[in-house]
């Protein structure tokens, strides 16, 4: 899987690009060049699909539907240009930062996600990060492998995780999953979102910075869009406190992740969960020494069962966009 | 108060202690040259004992105080002190129960999320700079890596800490189900089995929540393990002596059992070889089970409450006998 110079063909995808089937519909597969994991079994079953990194070019004159696959590649205007008979992307992703919306929409292509494929699977995954985090489960894992028990004792005290002030950033469906799961923990759930949802028992506050005013957490699973760009900055993180425990498991871009490590490593911020950077695959180096932080590879929605919900969601958007029927999960900007 | 000499078996913790120092004499048996000739200097002083669930009381320091009226325990297992033997002595002991419940049952639901979502194993990922754009699994020994929302979650022991666990997989939409000495009518929306092979049989993860006695000593054998099978995984936050621990890792070895997240060890601090070495399906814990700054106090203030309240001739706040 090393990434290829780009004078030799990048590596073929695993399960794709035949010319298979004529009356099959066609879909172009856009993709990093260094990505080449297995796509979803049943795709090939009822479309033809074409990889557009190796396809003819006159294959894109007349596409109609092109779907992102493994870690999302741009969708710029001067991508869109290549495809005058566009009217779909799929993502499958539940994060769109990675499209042009407005340019699509201005263009007539609708725009579909992952739908709540991933909800279950990121929200326990950031109640994981959170357990990890205030109790130490990575790091005392390390030091009973490193054989430190028997040698220097009891592991430090961690912090406790039931009753804490949790503050989601993001009230979407993988918000409300983290708040069910939270809330039997007796967690105290508040939130901040675009709109207030009075439907919801949870207090609600305006701003980020309020709403870390009155945490003890942050849980960052909002959209990445222009107004959430580093929503989570250098003022938020003072307010949390020097206890403050942040997660992070929207978009790398969630949070100043500069000013992330500096707090971390003056010991002005009590730790950090993070799933996602906004440099993926970089991580901060710095961050590897410190037993308060936990690091993970973008990997909060790679269990079996989400992946195949997320090829439900995928198939049922594209059958539904050949036949014209109402989409599945369509990103309404 | 301050009269009164409370034994100390260890170093348990300071906070514990500066408050014992503070209304009692405080005498520590482990800075003694010679601990019996110490204990035989002031068996007649001393009226209690302070100690852990891992050193309890042993019939040897028993048998060692005369005047012993009172065993105070940081801790809410009893399984290192003769309750029985206490009774007949007319021995008040007390425990740290309720206190300690939630930060249990959070490690409990933590262990059972790190395993299932690999935690560890992909920190450690991350930090030894592996990670490349396009690369989704973590290596070559993806075993067992399933969803946790949503499965069935078997709990042996459904008392306090087994109900807390319960309440949080519940948030997960998790399937309940429980073995217990008898069934719990307040618990009827969880299904109940007489025996732990049929729980761990239709169990995805199986708790181990109870208490330590011996009928409850190896409760999950090879049996049991082999009920819970290649995809099951087994939590423990209650005593290694309630899993056979060389059956453990020998499933765990050969593939029997799916992964398993362990907080507690038939022979702490010692942690057997090939659990080390089996660092993508084992997440491991050292009995930190209550290990947190607000609960750890908490306990202490039981322990010392309980001390004050029975030389002040009041009842004992958390009395086990």
């Amino acid at each position: 899987m090393a990434v290829t110079g780009t004078n030799q063909s990048p590596p073929a995808l695993s399960a794709t690009a035949h010319d298979g089937d004529d009356s099959l519909p066609v879909v172009l597969i856009h993709r990093f060049p260094t990505f080449t994991g297995s796509l979803f079994p049943s795709l090939p079953t009822h479309f033809r699909l074409l990889d557009l990194l190796t396809t003819d070019a006159s294959n894109l004159q007349s596409a109609s539907a092109i779907l992102c696959v493994g870690p999302p590649p741009p969708v710029t205007p001067e991508f869109l240009d290549r495809f005058p008979s566009l009217k779909i992307v799929v993502c499958s992703s539940v994060g769109v930062d990675h499209v042009d919306l407005p340019e699509c929409r201005q263009r007539g292509i609708v725009v579909t996600n992952a739908g709540s494929a991933f909800a279950e699977d990121v929200a326990d995954y950031a109640v994981a990060l959170l357990i990890d985090v205030l109790r130490r489960v990575s790091a005392a894992d390390r030091y009973v492998r490193a054989g430190s028990w028997p040698v220097k004792g009891d592991y430090p005290l961690g912090s406790k995780v039931s009753g804490k002030r949790v503050g989601i950033l993001g009230l979407g469906r993988i918000g409300s999953a983290i708040a069910t799961r939270l809330a039997a923990f007796g967690c105290q759930i508040r939130y901040s979102s675009r709109k207030e949802k009075p439907s919801l028992p949870f207090p609600f506050y305006k701003t980020a910075l309020d709403l870390a005013a009155n945490s003890d957490v942050l849980i960052a699973c909002c959209a990445l869009t222009d107004e959430t760009f580093h929503v989570i900055n250098g003022e938020v993180m003072t307010v949390l406190g020097k206890q403050g425990v942040i997660i992070n498991v929207g978009r790398g871009s969630l949070v100043d992740e500069k000013e992330l490590v500096e707090f971390l490593l003056r010991g002005d911020l009590g730790g950090a969960g993070l799933d996602v950077f906004e440099d993926e695959p970089h991580v901060p180096k710095e961050l590897f020494a410190l037993d308060n932080v936990v690091l993970s590879p973008h990997s909060a929605v790679v269990t079996p069962e989400s992946i195949g919900t997320l090829q439900d969601v995928v198939i049922g958007n594209l059958k539904a966009f050949f036949a014209g029927q109402p989409l599945i999960s369509p990103v309404i900007d | 108060m301050e009269s009164i000499a409370v034994l100390m078996t260890k170093p348990i913790y300071s906070y514990l202690q500066a408050e014992l120092e503070k209304r009692f004499k405080v005498l520590k048996l482990w800075e003694a040259q010679d601990g019996s000739r110490f204990l035989e200097d002031h068996n007649q002083i001393i009226r209690a004992v302070v100690s852990d669930g891992g050193t309890g009381l042993s019939p040897e320091l028993m048998a060692a105080l005369p005047k012993l009226e009172i065993v105070s325990s940081f801790s809410v297992g009893m399984d290192k002190i003769d309750l029985g033997k206490c009774k007949e002595k007319g021995i008040r002991v007390s425990n740290t129960p309720d206190v300690l419940t939630d930060d249990v049952a959070d490690l409990a639901i933590g262990l059972t999320l790190a395993v299932l979502r690999k935690l560890p194993a992909s920190d450690r990922y991350v930090r030894s700079g592996m990670w490349k754009k396009g690369e989704f699994k973590l290596g070559t020994k993806m075993l067992l890596y399933f969803q946790f929302s949503g499965k069935s979650v078997g709990i042996v022991g459904l008392g306090r800490i087994g109900q807390a666990i319960a309440t949080r997989a519940e948030g997960f939409g998790c399937k309940i189900s429980y073995h217990s000495r008898t069934p719990k009518p307040e618990s009827s929306n969880y299904t109940y089995y007489p025996s732990v092979v049929d729980l761990a049989a239709h169990s995805d993860i199986l708790v181990v929540a109870c208490a330590l006695t011996n009928e409850t000593r190896h409760i999950i054998n090879r049996e049991v393990i082999d009920a819970l099978g290649p995809r099951g995984v087994l939590v423990n936050i209650a005593r290694g002596a309630t899993v056979d621990e060389p059956e453990l890792v020998s499933a765990l070895v050969e593939g029997r059992l799916g992964g398993a997240g362990l907080d507690v060890f038939e022979n702490e601090p010692n942690v057997p070889e090939q659990l080390i070495e089996l660092d993508e399906k084992v997440v491991l814990a050292p009995h930190a089970g209550s290990g947190t700054e607000e609960t750890r106090k908490g306990m202490a203030d039981l322990v010392v409450g309980n001390l004050v309240a029975h030389f002040e001739g009041k009842e004992l706040l958390t009395p086990v006998v």
